[in-house]
């Protein structure tokens, strides 16, 4: 019954004093909307890399050919991380630096793996949104580049054929690659950059690719060694235009050779996350050919790397763990090599709890400037404890008790606090999405986080409501009625 | 309605056996144990019947704000023992004493006091709303009163939109919502001028014929003091002369009827 009546109290009292009110709010408003913009915005932008990284496969599983960290048995300490950073900057040119960086955890094998998913995938559009992806050629390169690695250490196509067959029940593809040569396809008047991927069957499902005419190479072309080839529909627009390009004859020069392939299909070109802005004339794009082909010029015949795709459902940690355990038993006798198989997940993990640490710390600097509004309310609440002496003199003349004034002036200031935080909230959300669309982000806001700031704004108002309250609870009724 | 009717029983009963103000040696020190030690009140002794309307004057300095608190329930004394209507004043606890002043004494104040942005209704209905009454009793008993004082028709203006008469008008309605024991009046006419000071002196009487109000009027004019059926004279903390008033007062009255 009180509450109800210091709430129209309070509100006639906030309208009489119309611009102190606001005033006083203002700091609230904009503690309470910092927090909420940069909440949103980084809410935004985690659920963004998070679906992107997803899109191009996180939940993939990729199997490494790498050499046994051999201090691992010996010592464990800090050299051994300086061991496996020059371990993975010999195997992986493209990606050395990153595996420097980030190699500094015992789990440094799973660290070499990723850069193997992002290595592997480098060409493929979509792909450049994983962290500094650079590796174009990693794949290829890494078989190459590779010191020791021979054929005989790395897996072959029967042993990979074997590994899906035992797991035909978790396996939904598997995708091999070999990146090939780089050149260019041309016609009478104009050409266009190509990158030529060497790919098997599995490739188009793990690495999501959509065919707009056409089809995606199939067994016999690899079985067969056939010389054909998937284009990107913005290679065909160059050098096709309006003409249907299956079946048509592509020609591929490169520095020192040239290569007929048969057009069997186009697939849609993605643009990669963090697309270089180059325009549509240099366009380098993939052209998917039978791995087979690419394997005639290929150093290593084996494989040295490959993604696995798990079915829907399966859980990727504890199938990671089951394929590396089935790996180690076939790389037991080797003394120099191992298989490891890992997952993006924990690497997105991370990322996610990087960017919820950001988050948090400016969350926390919006936060002082709530704490600066707390202090502005509790200085409007004292002048209007002494504004109202008389008033108050007057409750208690007429019968107020302590408890009556304090609620009284608590409630009012948690009115100025929620209204304050109510608007903070909407210009938060508003600049959330102006924030989050100017970064190219969609703007997703939790109703917890909404909740929290208001309730935190509530508690402001208790917080720093209850000393003025106190004191006016606390006045002589004698002197109050006396004071002018 | 009926509590009400048992209420006026019980007070007439008490009219026979007790009275409304008791005080004996009341003394109100300030400063206590320093050397500028001020006894303002120097052992009080003051009884107020049922029903009476008694005048308490004295010259400023004299004590009388500071008996008025002491009466009204604002302070407690520093020794000495006052009861209000049954109720033993120097023995409760703050909160006690926030209840008595609800339920047990009406103030009228020199400067009105009326609670500013809150409408005349809501001025009369809050006595009510510390007392704890439901939504629709505080109204009814609140147009019932601003009747009585003749503010029916005003009561939903603010204080700042109301004439000095108007204003103390409402305060008066606020003072007896509760149905206190005594109404206690400061210099209710202090700050308005002699014809509305009429108006407001004419509604106390009415409230003490008509509705049998126990009013204490504390002034410094000798001229309203007289219009009252006991005056009391403070002068340095004592009580220097309850002087029996009837006579005048009756002859007052008369003379005011003549005038009516």
């Amino acid at each position: 019954m009180f509450i109800k009546e210091n709430i129209l109290l309070a509100i006639a009292g906030l309208k009489s004093n119309k611009m102190r009110s606001l005033l006083t709010m203002l700091g609230i408003i904009i503690g309470i909307a910092s927090v909420i913009g940069v909440v949103s915005v980084g809410n935004a932008m985690t659920s963004s890399v998070t679906s992107q990284m997803a899109s191009m496969g996180a939940t993939n599983i990729t199997v490494n050919v790498q050499e046994k960290s051999t201090t691992s048995t010996t010592t464990k300490n800090n050299t051994s991380t300086n061991t496996k950073n020059s371990n993975g900057s010999s195997q992986n040119s493209a990606g050395s630096s990153q595996g420097g960086n980030k190699g500094t955890q015992t789990s440094g094998s799973s660290q070499n793996g990723n850069k193997g998913v992002q290595a592997s995938g480098g060409g493929i559009p979509g792909i450049g949104g994983a962290p500094g992806g650079g590796g174009n050629f990693g794949g290829g390169r890494q078989g190459k580049s590779s010191s020791t690695a021979k054929d005989i250490d790395l897996m072959t196509m029967d042993q990979i054929n074997t590994l899906q067959e035992n797991f035909s029940d978790e396996i939904s593809s598997i995708s091999m690659n070999e990146s090939d040569v780089s050149g260019k396809v041309k016609n009478e008047t104009t050409f266009a950059n190509i990158n030529t991927v060497g790919t098997n069957v599995g490739y188009q499902d793990v690495k999501n690719i959509e065919m707009q005419k056409g089809r995606y190479l199939a067994q016999n072309d690899i079985d067969e060694v056939k010389n054909v080839a998937v284009v990107s529909d913005k290679l065909v627009s160059k050098i096709f235009g309006n003409t249907d390009p299956i079946g048509q004859d592509i020609k591929v020069y490169t520095s020192n050779a040239i290569f007929t392939y048969s057009v069997v299909g186009v697939y849609t070109y993605k643009a990669s996350g963090n697309s270089r802005t180059t325009s549509d004339d240099n366009l380098t794009t993939d052209l998917y050919v039978p791995i087979t082909v690419a394997k005639k010029t290929a150093t290593n015949k084996n494989y040295q790397t490959f993604s696995i795709k798990p079915k829907d459902g399966v859980d990727v940690q504890t199938f990671t763990t089951e394929v590396s355990t089935y790996l180690s038993t076939l790389y037991a006798k080797n003394n120099k090599f191992e298989a490891v198989a890992s997952n993006m997940e924990s690497m997105l993990e991370s990322r996610t709890t990087m960017m919820n640490t950001v988050s948090m710390a400016i969350s926390g600097i919006a936060g002082i400037s709530l704490l600066v509004g707390g202090i502005g309310v509790m200085n409007i609440m004292l002048v209007s404890v002494t504004e109202r002496t008389r008033e108050i003199g007057t409750r208690k003349a007429l019968g107020a008790k302590g408890s009556h004034i304090k609620m009284q002036f608590i409630v009012e200031s948690i009115i100025i606090c929620s209204i304050g935080g109510i608007l903070g909230i909407l210009l938060g959300l508003g600049l959330g999405t102006i924030g989050a669309k100017a970064m190219g982000f969609v703007n997703t806001v939790s109703a917890s986080v909404i909740i929290i700031s208001f309730s935190f704004s509530m508690f402001i108002g208790v917080f720093f409501g209850y000393y003025p309250a106190k004191k006016a609870a606390d006045l002589d009724p004698i002197e109050a009625l006396r004071y002018e | 309605m009926q509590q009400q009717v048992g209420n006026k029983i019980s007070r007439e009963m008490k009219f026979l056996s007790n009275n409304i103000i008791e005080m004996k040696n009341i003394i109100k020190s300030f400063y206590i144990g320093t050397p500028n030690e001020l006894n303002i009140l120097k052992g009080i002794d003051i009884t107020v019947k049922e029903g009476e309307f008694v005048s308490i004057i004295g010259t400023s300095g004299s004590g009388k704000s500071t008996l008025m608190n002491i009466i009204g329930a604002l302070d407690r004394p520093t020794s000495g023992n006052y009861i209000l209507d049954g109720t033993n004043i120097d023995e409760i606890s703050d909160n006690g004493l926030s209840e008595v002043r609800n339920k047990q004494i009406g103030f009228v104040f020199q400067t009105y006091n009326l609670i500013p942005r809150s409408s005349a209704l809501k001025n009369v209905e809050l006595p009510m709303l510390y007392y704890g009454m439901n939504k629709k009793e505080r109204r009814e008993r609140a147009e019932e009163l601003l009747d009585l004082v003749g503010m029916k028709d005003r009561m939903s203006h603010q204080p700042n939109e109301l004439s000095g008469g108007q204003k103390q008008r409402v305060a008066i309605a606020r003072a007896l919502v509760n149905d206190p024991s005594i109404i206690l009046a400061d210099e209710p006419t202090g700050a308005l001028d002699s014809s509305t000071g009429r108006m407001v002196m004419d509604l106390f009487h009415k409230i003490h014929e008509e509705e049998g109000k126990t009013i204490v009027l504390i002034t410094h004019n000798n001229e309203l003091a007289n219009e009252t059926q006991r005056i009391i004279t403070l002068r340095d903390g004592n009580v220097t002369s309850v002087a029996d008033n009837e006579k005048y007062y009756r002859r007052f009255k008369e003379e005011e009827k003549i005038c009516l």
